[in-house]
C-alpha cells in the first residue's frame, strides 16, 4: 500500500464485501432451496430462510435418487464423476510428463512433427469436433464406459508444455551427474525429474481435477446408461422432467453436492490451485 | 484394427449368447422414472409369458437422445431391433427406407396374425402410409386437452361443471375470472407448436402442409399460415397483451403448469398424459376437464385432435429369429389386457378399440372422470387428410422455428401474418434440404 | 535446448506413443472426418451420401440463423469479457490495498472457478425463473416485467451474468498477480509527485496491466466461445428466437438434435478456423508468463 487513506480503505472493504456477497448469493439460494419441501416453491416466491427438510432431501438424493426423472442415486453419479476426473487428471499428467521428457531429453527424427501434433490438440476443443469424435468413440464400442468418458479428453498440450518448461529449467549438470553415476534415462526420469516436478504435478492435478469433474457436454452425449451418468451431466436430466415441474428442492440438493468436491479442492489447496492456474494459463 | 477387434469381440459375445435357447430382442426406449418402471413390468410379463424370446429394454435418455443413439448405432451397425421414436421423428424414420422395417411388412413376413382394423384409426393414422399400412407400432400416445380450475370458476360466478367449448367462451370466461378477481390470468398452455399450431389446425380441419400434411411425399410444403391459424395467433397475441393468456415458454412450455398449479391461470391446455401429474400438483383445488376450444365460425370445427407421443420402429439388419420375436412381442403389446393396463396406469391413449372397451367395462372411466375426454376428442370425427397427423422431415427443427416465430409475435417484433409466413418459408427451406438429402 | 541428451532412438517414441495415439485417434482423425463430412450431403442414417463441394458452407452464409449466431457469439463474448474483467479488476485493486485480509478475500472470491458452467447456469436460471425466481419478483417492484423466455434482451443478460459469475474469479487471480508484479517504487514515486489514486491508476497501474488484460481478453473470448456450452444448455437453450444461440451450441443443435450432419460439420470446421486464429494470436502477440 502506498499511503493510508481511510476512505479508500473503507471503499475497498465495501467493494470486496459486496463482491463476496454477490458471488455467494446464488449458492446461498441453492442451499436454502435444498432445505425445503417441493411444495414450498408452488406458492410463487422462493423462500429466503432455511427450511426443515435438509437432511431428508440430501438423504433422498444420495440414497435413492429421483425416480420421477429417471435419475439414479447421486452417490453413484458422484463416484462416476470422481473416477472420470481422476482418470482424466492422472492420465493427462502421465502422458504429458512422458511426452515432455521425450521431447526435451532426446533427439530423434520427426521430433518437431511430434511436438506440433501435440500442439494441435490446443486448437481442437471437444466442442468443435464433437460429432466425428462421437462417431469414433461409438465405432470403438466405448459409449457408456469409463474409457469413453475419459480417454478422448486425455491428450493435453498445455500439460506437456508445462512439463517441458519445468524440465528446461533443470540444470544440465543434474543429467551429467546422473550419467556419471551410470543412470539410464528411465532411472533419471524416475529419480530426478519426477521428484523435482512434484509441486508442478500437484498444482496441475488440482486444475485438471476440476476440469475433469466439470465436464458436461461430453458425458451428456456418450452416456445413455444411468450406471455411467456423471453428476454434472445428470443434473440436467433432473431439471428437465417431462409433464411435471422440476422438484427444486432435490435439484438444488444435487447442485450443492455436485459442486462441493471441486470447491473444497480449491479452498483447501488454494496455493496449489493458484500456482496451477497461473502456470498453465488454461 | 481396434475397430475390427472390437467388432469381433462383439460378434463373439453375440455367438455365446446364441448358445442359450432364447433369442434376445433389444429395445431402446426413452421412458424414464415411473413410466420406465411400468415399461419394465410389461417387458417382464412378456418374458415370463413365453420362453422363445427375451426382450431386453434399455433406457437411452430423452426422445431426441434415444433417436440419435439409435441412428449412431445403426451407422456403426450395432442397432437395436426396436427403438422408440417420438412423433416428430416420424418423417425422418419413414424416409430412411433401407433402415426401417415397416410393421405391416414385418407382421406379414413373420406370419403373425395382425388386424389393422382393430386399431383406433385416429391413433394409428398418424403412423400409416398413404395406403393405410401401419409403419410403426403406436406405443405411448396422448392428445392435448383442456384442464380447468373448478374452484376458480365457481368463485368467478361460472358453472363449475362447464368448461368453455369455444374460444369465444374462453375469452368471456377469462374476462369474468379476471374481473371478479378469482384469478389474475385466464389461461396458459403447454406446447405452442403441438397444441396451438398443429392440433389447432387439425381441430379446425385446416391443412398444415400440402400433400396431406406431408403424408403424400417429400415434396410437401408447409401451409400453416392460413387465415384461421393467423386469426388464432393474432388472438393469442391480443390475449397476452391484455393478460388473459400467459406464455409458458418454448417447446413443452415448462413454465405453464406452475401457473396453473399456483392458481394464477384458471385454465391450461396440455397433454392428456399429464393428467396424473396435474392431479398430484393441484393440491388446493379441484380440476375439471374439457375438450380443446374451437372457433365456431370455422366450418368443420371441431374435427378431431391429433396425437403426440412415440411409436416403436423396427430397424433393419437383424436376423429372422429376432424379427419373429419382435412380431410376437408386438402382438402381446397390442392385446387388450396389456393395452388397457398401460392406458390406465400411465394416462396414455389405448391403441385398440378392444382396450378402450375393456377399460370401460372395468369401470375405469367412471372412477376417473376426465380420463376419457382425450379419447372422445380423438374419435370425434373420422380423420380427414388435415387431421390424420403430419409428416415432415427435419420436424424437430421446424418445431423450434414455430417457437421462435411465436416468441417474435409475442415480443412485438412481428404480427401474426409475418410470423406465420416466416415460419412457413424457413420451414420449407429445411424440408427442401431434407428432401435433397433423402431423395 | 538441452546440451546433454540421451541417445536412445526407440525410447522417445515409446514415451510419446500414448499422447500421439490419443491425439491421432480422438483429435486428428475426427477433425479430418469433420472436414470431409463438411463437403458431403448425407441423410441421418448414412444411407445416401453425395459430394456437394462447398454447398454446406455457402448455405451457412446465406442462412440468417448462422449469421445471427455469429453476431450473438460476438456480443456474448464481448459482454462476458467486459463484465467479468471489469469486476475482477475492481476486486483485484481492492484486494491489493489489503494487508492482513487479502488472503481471506481471495479465498472467498475464487471458489466459483470450481463450479461447472452448467451448474452456474442452473443457479442463475433458478434466480431468474419467471415463476419462482427472486430477481423477477424484486424487479416487479420497480416495474420491470422480467421474462427471458420471451425477451431476447433479458435472455442475453441472464446468460452473460451466469457465464461471467464464474469467470470473475479466474480474471481476478491474474489481475492480482499482475498488480503484484508492478514495482512498488513506481507507485510510491508517483504518490510523492502528488498523483492521486485515480490518476496513478490510469497513468501507471493500468498501462502496466495491459499485457495481462490483453491475455485475459483472449482467454475470455475462448472461454465464452467454447466452455459456456453448459451455461446456454442449462438456461435458454439458445432461445428465445435464437437470441442466445452461440456457434458452439448451434453445432450441437444442428448435428445432434437436427441430424443435419453436413451443415454441422461445416460449422465445426469454421469453429476450428476461429480457434486456430485465436491460438496463434495468443502465442504470437501475447507476453506469456511461461515461455514455451
Amino acid at each position: 500500500m502506498v499511503e493510508d487513506r481511510p476512505f479508500l480503505n473503507f471503499l475497498a472493504h465495501a467493494v470486496l464485501i459486496l463482491g463476496v456477497v454477490v458471488v455467494a448469493f446464488p449458492v446461498y439460494l441453492a442451499l436454502i432451496a435444498s432445505t425445503h419441501t417441493a411444495q414450498a416453491f408452488s406458492s410463487g416466491v422462493i423462500p429466503l430462510l432455511p427450511g426443515a427438510e435438509m437432511a431428508n432431501n440430501y438423504m433422498t438424493m444420495l440414497g435413492t435418487g429421483m425416480s420421477s426423472s429417471g435419475a439414479p442415486p447421486l452417490g453413484g453419479m458422484m463416484l462416476n464423476s470422481l473416477i472420470m476426473a481422476l482418470i482424466i487428471s492422472l492420465g493427462k499428467i502421465v502422458i504429458s510428463i512422458t511426452s515432455a521428457f521425450a521431447i526435451v531429453y532426446f533427439r530423434f527424427p520427426f521430433r518437431n512433427l511430434a511436438f506440433w501434433a501435440i500442439f494441435v490438440t490446443l486448437m481442437l476443443p471437444v466442442e468443435v469436433r464433437i460429432v466425428p469424435t462421437f462417431k469414433v468413440v461409438a465405432d470403438l464400442g466405448m459409449l457408456n464406459s469409463y474409457a469413453g468418458l475419459s480417454v478422448p479428453l486425455i491428450a493435453s498440450a498445455t500439460a506437456t508444455f508445462l512439463f517441458r518448461q519445468v524440465f528446461l529449467t533443470i540444470p544440465d549438470e543434474m543429467l551429467e551427474a546422473a550419467r556419471i553415476d551410470g543412470a539410464g534415462p528411465m532411472k533419471f526420469f524416475r529419480d530426478i525429474l519426477i521428484p523435482l516436478s512434484r509441486t508442478n504435478i500437484a498444482a496441475l492435478f488440482v486444475i485438471l481435477f476440476i476440469y475433469g469433474w466439470n465436464q458436461y457436454l461430453w458425458p451428456l452425449l456418450i452416456t445413455t446408461d444411468d450406471r455411467f451418468y456423471t453428476v454434472v451431466a445428470g443434473i440436467k436430466r433432473m431439471a428437465e422432467v417431462a409433464d411435471a415441474v422440476p422438484q427444486w428442492n432435490f435439484v438444488m440438493a444435487a447442485v450443492m453436492l455436485a459442486m462441493l468436491p471441486p470447491v473444497l479442492v480449491v479452498i483447501f489447496m488454494q496455493r496449489l490451485f493458484v500456482k496451477g492456474l497461473t502456470e498453465t494459463e488454461k | 484394427m481396434i475397430r475390427i477387434a472390437a467388432v469381433s469381440a462383439i460378434a463373439l459375445a453375440a455367438s455365446l449368447n446364441a448358445a442359450s435357447a432364447q433369442t434376445e430382442v433389444q429395445w431402446w426406449h426413452a421412458m424414464g422414472g415411473e413410466l420406465g418402471m411400468k415399461l419394465d413390468e410389461m417387458v417382464a410379463a412378456y418374458n415370463a409369458s413365453q420362453s422363445d424370446y427375451k426382450v431386453v429394454a434399455s433406457f437411452k435418455g430423452t426422445y431426441a437422445e434415444t433417436m440419435t443413439a439409435a441412428i449412431a448405432a445403426f451407422r456403426a451397425n450395432e442397432q437395436p431391433a426396436i427403438v422408440q421414436v417420438f412423433e416428430v421423428g416420424t418423417g425422418t424414420m419413414m424416409a430412411a427406407k433401407g433402415a426401417i422395417y415397416p410393421v405391416y411388412e414385418l407382421m406379414a413376413d413373420m406370419g403373425e396374425a395382425f388386424d389393422p382394423a382393430a386399431f383406433l384409426p385416429s391413433v394409428v393414422g398418424y403412423y400409416t402410409d398413404t395406403a393405410g399400412n401401419l409403419l410403426s407400432m403406436p406405443f405411448n400416445s396422448s392428445t392435448p386437452i383442456l384442464y380447468y380450475n373448478k374452484d376458480v370458476f365457481e368463485k368467478a360466478g361460472l358453472d363449475r361443471e362447464t368448461p368453455p367449448a369455444t374460444w369465444a367462451d374462453v375469452e368471456a370466461f377469462s374476462a369474468k375470472i379476471m374481473e371478479s378477481g378469482a384469478a389474475p390470468c385466464g389461461f396458459t398452455t403447454g406446447w405452442i407448436s403441438w397444441i396451438q399450431t398443429e392440433n389447432f389446425s387439425a381441430w379446425h380441419n385446416q391443412p398444415i402442409g400440402t400433400l396431406e400434411n406431408g403424408f403424400g411425399g417429400l415434396e410437401t410444403e408447409l401451409t400453416v399460415n392460413g387465415p384461421v391459424q393467423q386469426k388464432h395467433w393474432e388472438n393469442l397475441k391480443k390475449w397476452q397483451d391484455s393478460g388473459v393468456f400467459q406464455y409458458g415458454g418454448p417447446v413443452g412450455g415448462n413454465d405453464a403448469p406452475p401457473k396453473f398449479y399456483a392458481q394464477e391461470c384458471a385454465m391450461i391446455m396440455n397433454s392428456s398424459a399429464g393428467r396424473a401429474g396435474v392431479i398430484a400438483n393441484a393440491t388446493n383445488f379441484e380440476v375439471g376437464y374439457g375438450m380443446l376450444p374451437y372457433y365456431d365460425d370455422v366450418e368443420g370445427a371441431p374435427q378431431n385432435s391429433i396425437i403426440g407421443g412415440a411409436t416403436l420402429w423396427v430397424l433393419q439388419g437383424k436376423d429372422e429369429a429376432q424379427y419373429k420375436g419382435v412380431a410376437d412381442f408386438f402382438s402381446f403389446l397390442a392385446s387388450a389386457e396389456v393395452q388397457a393396463g398401460w392406458h390406465q396406469d400411465t394416462g396414455y391413449l389405448p391403441i385398440t378399440q378392444a382396450a378402450y372397451d375393456l377399460s370401460t367395462e372395468q369401470g375405469y372411466y367412471t372412477a376417473n372422470p376426465g380420463a376419457d375426454v382425450s379419447i372422445k376428442q380423438m374419435t370425434l370425427n373420422a380423420p380427414t387428410e388435415n387431421s390424420k397427423g403430419l409428416r415432415f422431415g427435419s420436424y424437430v427443427q421446424i418445431r423450434d422455428i414455430i417457437d421462435e416465430e411465436f416468441q417474435a409475435l409475442l415480443s412485438g417484433g412481428k404480427d401474426a401474418k409475418t410470423a406465420l409466413d416466416a415460419l412457413v418459408s424457413r420451414g420449407n427451406v429445411l424440408i427442401r434440404e431434407f428432401e435433397a438429402a433423402n431423395k | 535446448m538441452k546440451r546433454t541428451i540421451f541417445g536412445n532412438q526407440l525410447l522417445p517414441w515409446l514415451l510419446l506413443a500414448p499422447q500421439l495415439l490419443i491425439t491421432a485417434v480422438f483429435f486428428l482423425w475426427p477433425a479430418g472426418q469433420a472436414i470431409w463430412q463438411s463437403f458431403l450431403r448425407e441423410d441421418a442414417f448414412g444411407l445416401k451420401t453425395s459430394f456437394v463441394g462447398l454447398l454446406n458452407y455457402r448455405a451457412l452464409f446465406n442462412d440468417g440463423d448462422y449469421v445471427n449466431a455469429l453476431g450473438v457469439t460476438l456480443v456474448f463474448s464481448v459482454a462476458v469479457a467486459a463484465l467479468s474483467m471489469g469486476l475482477a479488476l475492481l476486486f483485484a485493486l481492492a484486494v491489493d490495498r489489503m494487508l492482513k485480509t487479502a488472503n481471506m478475500y481471495t479465498t472467498l472470491l475464487v471458489w466459483p472457478y470450481a463450479v461447472a458452467p452448467a451448474i452456474a447456469g442452473i443457479l442463475w436460471w433458478f434466480i431468474f425463473n419467471p415463476t419462482i425466481g427472486i430477481l423477477p419478483y424484486l424487479l416487479d417492484f420497480v416495474g420491470y416485467d422480467w421474462n427471458h423466455s420471451l425477451q431476447s434482451g433479458d435472455a442475453m443478460v441472464l446468460v452473460v451474468i451466469a457465464a461471467s459469475w464464474k469467470q470473475v474469479s479466474y480474471n481476478f487471480l491474474f489481475f492480482v498477480a499482475g498488480l503484484q508484479s508492478i514495482p512498488q517504487s513506481l507507485r510510491e514515486a508517483a504518490a510523492i509527485d502528488g498523483a492521486g489514486p485515480v490518476k496513478r491508476f490510469f497513468t501507471i497501474t493500468f498501462p502496466l496491466l495491459t499485457p495481462t488484460t490483453f491475455f485475459l481478453l483472449v482467454v475470455n473470448v475462448v472461454y465464452t466461445m467454447f466452455d459456456t456450452f453448459g451455461v446456454i444448455d442449462a438456461t435458454t437453450q439458445g432461445g428465445p428466437a435464437q437470441s442466445t444461440n452461440i456457434l458452439v451450441y448451434k453445432v450441437f443443435k444442428d448435428g445432434f438434435l437436427g441430424l443435419n450432419l453436413g451443415s454441422s460439420a461445416a460449422q465445426s470446421v469454421i469453429l476450428m478456423g476461429i480457434v486456430i486464429v485465436l491460438t496463434i494470436i495468443q502465442f504470437r502477440y501475447i507476453e506469456r508468463r511461461v515461455q514455451y
